[in-house]
């Protein structure tokens, strides 16, 4: 549960007591209806205005949906594919053929857990080199059979650790930069959750990029910025909202091609909703890619990642 | 002293700003060796202490020495940053540029020259560490993409000195973007088969690594720098242990198989220079 969530659950719950009274059904009836009203009331004020940070947590709940609950009900077909051919097989990234609206494409996705043995099985959905190496490959694959790609972005980061660095996430990530913005085959990507650093652009690279309403991306986490800049964690929600993150602000900044609605309260509050949106989401902008000639295409991606920056011109 | 050694040694202009804070005559205690540097010997040895320990410089002196006779023109100083979500911190990332500036007299934390390396024309980007840790924001990332448009213009090598933190924070989504934008010049150049040399100094860590840094055709690196994607701080708070000894250090990247080879400051010139002539295989003008 998350802290501005409480006088929800509460009121939920005073909710599922009087429903299970033995009040008599006209008070009952009537009791119910009152809380009722005053519930979306309270929903409609705490969730329609959260704060940077109310988002980041949100993003992190952990009923939410992680990229294989996404794969697994806007397809109806799935099959995964593991390994970079290189070094291993990263946990932390899913990926395979999928079909989508009676059409192939390739589906990547970061992977978090849910228990605490899953989130151990995906490194928190914290990739290692291994992971961005089997992205790209099953990239080219998509390319060679042309189908279209489509990536789940839900990282809080690439992996801090020895022997990510020792596999050289470094190369494996600037690897994966220059080779997506020259695939032949329509890019898609969603943020889905958390958009992190590098981890997060290294399958991020595309013809369009859309986000969920209580997702964020940014060059690191308000916490590590909070600690970067504050020496403390202390800032983690100055630094959310001055960090300018969420799917809204990018997208007051034109910096995102859509911006998907999640029900009140978060996506996992209505899942089957945030499939049915993704889905007409994803369609739309797929229909869109595939009437483009590829070389069109390609030069549209090297055209927006040219001009994407805010400085001054002095003379 | 060798005659080679000697010309390096002159080319460097005795106005150099590194001079600007010694005092009388000794410049800096060596955190290696502990032994304390005279000036004059520490500029003639290129920032290098006799126990061998690489000092951090800057876009000036990399000039200095990289060029010949330290001569170069310098492109693209007109973009400048800017603060365009009014990301305050501890001190408002809008005054901190006019500090930062006013301290360094640079712009920003990377420069782009022109000029020649033992005859080869070409452009060389250099960061300034100094300068909000050598981090790569809009200008620095714009900087970079339009020396590399440039190389391809005018079918001429690039090298690129990267020294960086990575990504800059206040710059935040636009910054992580700058990795974006260069990784597309890079393909771009890439594409042309033009050369691009990358050199990484002591540190370059994070988004800079994760663009630029890993991408040359030939990646070198000088002695013992500190190279990676995670800092070595969050790489400890996160694993709770010391790092090995020499991890993320060049001597492991060479081990590991992402850097080409390890090279002395002193000799970067003439490798650098070398390697650009038997790839252009066209004899350098005088
Ligand atoms: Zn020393």
């Amino acid at each position: 549960m998350l802290d501005f969530e409480k006088p929800v659950l509460d009121l939920e719950e005073k909710l599922h007591k009087i429903k299970e009274s033995n009040l008599d059904m006209e008070q009952k009836t009537f009791k119910i209806n009152q809380i009722k009203a005053e519930l979306h009331e309270l929903k409609t004020t705490i969730y329609s205005k959260l704060s940077g940070w109310q988002k980041v947590q949100l993003s992190r709940h952990p009923d939410r949906p992680h990229s294989l609950d996404y794969i697994e009900n806007i397809c109806s077909q799935f099959i995964e594919l593991h390994g970079d051919r290189k070094n291993g097989d990263d946990h932390a990234v899913v990926g395979g053929f999928a079909n989508f609206e009676k059409q192939t494409i390739m589906i990547i996705g970061q992977q978090k857990g849910r228990t605490m043995k899953e989130k151990q099985f995906r490194n928190f959905g914290m990739s290692n080199p291994q992971g961005y190496r089997k992205a790209l490959r099953l990239m080219k694959l998509a390319e060679k059979f042309n189908k279209p790609i489509l990536t789940l972005i839900d990282t809080p980061g690439a992996s801090p650790g020895l022997e990510a660095e020792a596999h050289g996430q470094a190369e494996a990530i600037a690897t994966n930069l220059q080779e997506m913005i020259m695939l032949t085959v329509p890019v898609i990507s969603v943020v889905i959750g958390e958009g992190a650093s590098g981890g997060a652009l290294a399958i991020g690279i595309c013809d369009r990029l859309l986000m969920l309403e209580n997702t964020w991306f940014s060059v690191i986490s308000p916490e590590v910025c909070s600690s970067i800049l504050w020496n403390n964690w202390d800032y983690t929600e100055k630094a959310a909202e001055q960090m300018k993150l969420t799917a809204e602000d990018l997208w007051n900044f034109k910096l995102i091609d859509g911006k998907i609605p999640e029900p009140l309260g978060g996506a996992h509050k209505d899942p089957e909703k945030v499939y049915l949106s993704l889905k007409k989401g994803i369609s739309e902008h797929l229909n869109e890619l595939k009437d483009i000639d590829p070389r069109k295409r390609i030069e549209g991606r090297i055209n927006k990642y040219s001009h994407i920056g805010i400085y001054e011109e002095i003379k | 002293m060798s005659k080679w050694y000697k010309k390096i040694a002159e080319g460097i202009p005795s106005s150099s700003i590194f001079k600007k804070s010694i005092p009388e005559g000794v410049w800096d205690k060596c955190p290696e060796c502990k032994t304390k540097i005279k000036e004059d010997k520490i500029v003639f040895q290129l920032f290098v202490c006799s126990c061998g320990h690489h000092f951090r410089i800057g876009s000036e002196e990399y000039f200095s020495i990289l060029f010949d006779e330290g001569k170069y023109e310098e492109l693209f100083r007109e973009i400048v940053p800017k603060d365009i979500l009014h990301f305050e911190g501890p001190q408002p990332y809008k005054e901190r540029l006019v500090s930062e500036q006013a301290e360094s007299g640079l712009t920003d934390a990377a420069r782009v020259g022109k000029g020649r390396m033992n005859g080869v024309e070409l452009i060389l980007v250099a960061m300034d560490f100094s300068f909000i840790g050598g981090s790569m924001g809009s200008a620095v990332g714009e900087r970079i993409a339009r020396a590399i448009d440039y190389c391809i213009q005018h079918k001429i090598p690039l090298v690129i000195v990267s020294r960086s933190v990575g990504a800059r924070m206040m710059e935040s989504f636009y910054s992580l973007m700058q990795m974006a934008k260069t990784a597309t010049k890079l393909a771009l150049l890439g594409q042309a088969a033009i050369p691009f040399i990358s050199v990484l100094t002591d540190p370059t860590i994070g988004g800079v690594t994760a663009s630029i840094g890993m991408k040359g055709d030939i990646n070198i690196a000088e002695p013992k720098a500190n190279i990676g994607y995670a800092g070595p701080k969050v790489i400890k708070e996160s694993t709770g242990k010391d790092l090995p000894k020499g991890f993320q250090r060049s001597e492991f990247l060479m081990e590991k198989g992402f850097v080409d080879m390890i090279i002395e400051r002193k000799n970067l010139k003439s490798t650098i220079s070398s390697l650009l002539q038997l790839i252009i295989e066209k004899e350098p003008i005088d």
